[in-house]
């Protein structure tokens, strides 16, 4: 069955290691900070200026200054730090953040992603996604693979304006994990009980599959 | 030398139709609400107002942006505001919007006296269009440049008679920066107090940037998305 939300969160969560500083997006990606293992500790930022994101507070301890980037109130760990914004790009852009998961629209199978404007429909803005894209060491995409409509996101070329060139490097959907490879998306995992061929039939852009595929972990 | 001034509409005092403004905060957090609904009830116009966003339709920016006081927004995100992406979409309001860590060195480096730098955000993208591209280290960067603004609108939770600043957690963002790039920065504070009772380890924002104080009254401090345990 194809993952949920929270299923392709957890399957994320795998790919942190002790020491991590993480940046989650908005979305599915932000669901991963509720699946770290116990036994690794991962530092996440938040850009609108907070290294240290704790879980969200209890009832009577909301705090309106005391966000993150999707706007939601949350607490700071204990040895978090805050920042300015520029600091915070600071640490993007120098290459400081080990891992950046996000949502996306569409990703191609040179690793272009998609993510932030649907031409004369929607407008969200690129926020922080351009600045982290383009500067990350590793990043993975989280998403459906599919759109509503049942048409792939996993595309040969992206139809949509672009949020980065050539900067994905992993893709957790709910049929699949999939690496962006010299000739498109390699096949690297499927969701429990679904097929290679499903995957392929949901799959666009060229599909790389080499040798037995292995079901997720979860 | 006097810096505090009595109110948000004291504070705003100078500011003129068409004039370039930035705004602090990050969604509804750290904005420098007194002092918006001062130009909002001032009815200014034809403004070009650098916020990274625009407030929510009826709170912040948001007012201004539903009044039609704004000409060209210069943003990051427009995310939930609908009348803003409504605006946008229809071409009634001019929007330039910029990766996230870009409008923040933009404003830094106005501040900072640095016309323009090199950043790899956005090569490749729309935001490439008529930009200079140059290569460093292997990977290609675009020219951006500095932004400054004639008025500077930001918000601290404690401030001094010599307008020193000091942020309250993630109501920092945009703020420090803002303050530094404005040829005339408003400060409008949660506690001001006489020089010399902040600890100067502790200010953020030096009191050189600021040319006017006050402190704010009646903050709301909405919250976008309540989310609890």
């Amino acid at each position: 069955m194809a993952l949920d939300k929270n299923g392709i969160a957890k399957r994320i969560a795998q790919e942190l290691k002790d020491g991590y500083y993480v940046n989650l997006g908005i979305g599915i990606p932000t669901l991963v900070a509720n699946y770290i293992p116990e036994n690794i500790e991962v530092i996440l930022q938040s850009e609108n200026g907070l290294l240290g994101i704790g879980p969200f507070p209890e009832k009577e301890k909301v705090d309106p200054d005391l966000i993150n980037a999707g706007k939601q109130t949350v607490t700071a760990v204990k040895g978090a730090s805050f920042f300015d914004s520029a600091v915070s790009f600071a640490m993007i852009r120098g290459g400081h953040i080990d891992l950046t998961v996000l949502g996306a629209f569409e990703v191609s199978e040179t690793g272009d992603i998609a993510s932030w404007k649907i031409p004369g429909k929607l407008v969200k803005g690129m926020g922080g996604a351009m600045d982290l894209v383009a500067s990350a060491k590793n990043i993975i995409v989280a998403t459906t693979h599919t759109n509503r409509k049942g048409e792939s996101k996993l595309l040969k070329k992206c139809t949509l304006p672009l949020t980065g060139v050539a900067c994905v490097k992993r893709i957790v959907t709910d049929l699949a994990v999939l690496d962006i490879a010299e000739n498109g998306f390699k096949l690297i995992e499927r969701a429990p009980g679904i097929s290679v061929e499903e995957i392929k039939s949901a799959t666009e852009g060229n599909l790389i599959i080499d040798g037995d595929i292995p079901e997720m972990k979860l | 030398m006097n810096k505090v001034v009595k109110n948000a509409e004291e504070a705003i005092k100078g500011v003129k139709n068409g004039m370039t403004l930035m705004l602090g905060g990050f969604g509804l957090c750290g904005i420098p609400e007194n002092s918006l609904k001062a130009l909002a009830a001032s009815g200014v116009k034809n403004l070009i107002c650098i916020s990274n966003n625009a407030g929510v339709d009826d709170f912040g920016l948001g007012v201004l942006l539903r009044d039609r006081q704004i000409k060209k927004m210069i943003a990051s995100y427009v995310g939930e505001n609908k009348e803003f992406e409504r605006q946008f979409l229809s071409g009634e309001l001019e929007v330039e919007l910029n990766p996230q860590g870009t409008l923040a060195e933009r404003i830094r480096a106005g501040g900072a006296g640095i016309p323009a730098f090199y950043v790899p955000a956005g090569y490749g993208t729309e935001v490439a269009e008529e930009k200079e591209v140059r290569e460093f280290n292997g990977k290609m960067h675009l020219l951006e440049t500095a932004l400054t603004a004639d008025f500077a609108f930001v918000k601290a939770k404690y401030g001094d008679t010599a307008g020193n600043l000091i942020y309250n957690n993630t109501a920092n963002n945009f703020n420090n920066m803002m303050a530094t790039a404005g040829k005339i920065t408003v400060a409008e504070v949660e506690e001001l107090v006489p020089a010399g009772e902040l600890d100067p380890n502790q200010i953020h924002t030096p009191g050189i940037f600021v040319q006017r104080i006050f402190r704010g009254v009646n903050y709301e401090k909405r919250i976008e998305f309540e989310t609890t345990q």
